[in-house]
């Protein structure tokens, strides 16, 4: 499968082989009515094997969601069957509403509606309310 | 909106300033008594701790203002299910500052980020106390007269005990501390407040399980009580709740000049008899937090304006 077999649409390439499947969820692909191409274990001459998934829509995405599963993932964005553009999203300085605090003492796990939100501290992620490291 | 959390949201300056401070209401607290004239401190107790919101109310009084509270938290809105942002958005109208101490961790801060006054956290479960921490270093100073060069004996829980992180935290600012982490096996500094305090700053620590061969090279001994609270198994308390037992025997065996700390309340961890012992600075460090509260709500309501 080839980047321009999609007309409009978002590739994410170079995803580190295995990490595919944990994107798909986190980004609610695996409930999602779209056309999704979830291709795992493809041949890189970069990384050896890397996972693509291709979606064949235009739509907004959570970013953060990308950098925290695999900073080193690129996000191509195709118009009209043509690469308008090419990010490569890092790993981002805060998550939010991306991972849950697990931590049962947290405020977390009672306040309504607060939005979990985490920190890179010293390469970890932290939820900035308990400080309790993501999983 | 300034709030304090953390200890560490107050920098080695402020810590000073606030020293000063404390120590000026202690040696003129006339001077004092109107500072706070016409202004009111909400405690908000979503937990029972008489002896941290009596010492928030008593400084407040003493400034000069005034001190509304919730009753029991079971009775409160919170009872009804009202969130801590809602809570605080209400009685921000009501207050200049709050005061709030709560059972889940961050409570404080979500606090701080919907209150339109200064928060000051009073104690967020397991996570800050940074008012314990500022007796804890007005008592330092008051009885060592430095912060530099001391080797401090953390003892007890050392893994929820939150005064021990916060200390640690603060006193490994300052230069030639040094540590030595008495507890358990299962109570251990979290290997997080390790890496992130200690190893990070380079400050050098040691582990062990062993109190009383530790006495000798402290010049405090911080004892802490093993927490109920803490635990989610009874079996696990009640297996771990008297591994240390600080007695009038074995303080016969520590330096002249060593202090006895404890944030209190105590159970048995320090038997009575030590009170006796010029070196139990316990009870001191209960009237420090008074003074040390004084002069923080003073510096935040002079930071709002408030003042």
């Amino acid at each position: 499968m080839n980047i321009d077999s999609i007309q409009n649409g978002v590739v994410i390439d170079h995803i580190t082989a295995g990490k595919g499947m944990k994107l798909v969820e986190l980004l609610g692909l695996n409930e999602s009515e779209l056309s999704v191409a979830i291709i795992k274990n493809v041949h890189s001459r970069k990384m050896g094997k890397k996972d693509i998934i291709k979606i064949d829509a235009d739509i907004p995405f959570n970013l953060d969601v990308i950098g925290y599963v695999d900073p080193e993932a690129t996000v191509d964005i195709i118009r009209n069957g043509k690469l308008v553009e090419k990010k490569r999203i890092g790993q981002p300085e805060i998550l939010k509403g991306v991972i849950r605090c697990k931590n049962p003492r947290c405020i977390t796990s009672v306040e309504q509606e607060l939005k979990h939100i985490f920190k890179l501290v010293d390469g970890e992620y932290r939820c900035i309310y308990c400080e309790t490291k993501a999983d | 909106m300034r709030s304090v959390i953390d200890v560490m949201d107050l920098s080695v300056g402020e810590l000073d300033e606030l020293i000063e401070t404390a120590t000026d209401i202690i040696n003129h607290p006339d001077d004092y008594a109107d500072v706070c004239h016409r202004k009111k401190l909400a405690t908000l107790f979503f937990e029972p701790s008489t002896r941290t919101r009596m010492s928030f109310e008593a400084a407040m009084y003493e400034l000069g203002g005034n001190v509304i509270s919730m009753s029991e938290a079971s009775s409160s809105s919170a009872a009804k299910g009202e969130s801590v942002a809602d809570t605080v958005k209400t009685v921000s109208n009501y207050v200049d500052i709050i005061a709030m101490r709560h059972p889940k961790e961050g409570a404080a801060l979500v606090a701080a980020n919907n209150a339109t006054v200064p928060v000051i956290n009073a104690g967020d479960g397991g996570h800050c106390h940074p008012t314990q921490t500022l007796a804890d270093l007005l008592t330092i100073h008051r009885e060592k007269g430095r912060f530099d060069n001391l080797t401090i004996g953390f003892c007890g829980d050392l893994k929820f005990g939150r005064t021990v992180h916060s200390l640690c935290s603060a006193m490994a600012r300052y230069p030639g501390s040094r540590f030595v982490l008495i507890s358990p096996e299962e109570l251990k500094l979290p290997s997080y407040v390790k890496k992130n305090v200690l190893k990070s700053q380079n400050i050098p620590y040691t582990q062990t399980t062993d109190l009383e061969g530790s006495l000798q090279e402290l010049d405090i001994l911080y004892m802490t009580r093993i927490q109920r609270e803490r635990f989610f198994s009874e079996e696990e308390y009640v297996r771990l709740k008297d591994s240390y037992i600080l007695t009038a025997e074995k303080m016969k065996n520590a330096p002249e000049q060593m202090i006895v700390m404890h944030p209190l309340p105590r159970v048995n961890e320090i038997s009575v008899a030590v009170d006796d012992d010029p070196r139990a600075c316990y009870f001191k460090q209960v009237l420090n937090g008074k003074y040390m509260r004084m002069a923080l709500i003073m510096k935040l309501l002079k930071e709002a304006g408030r003042i």
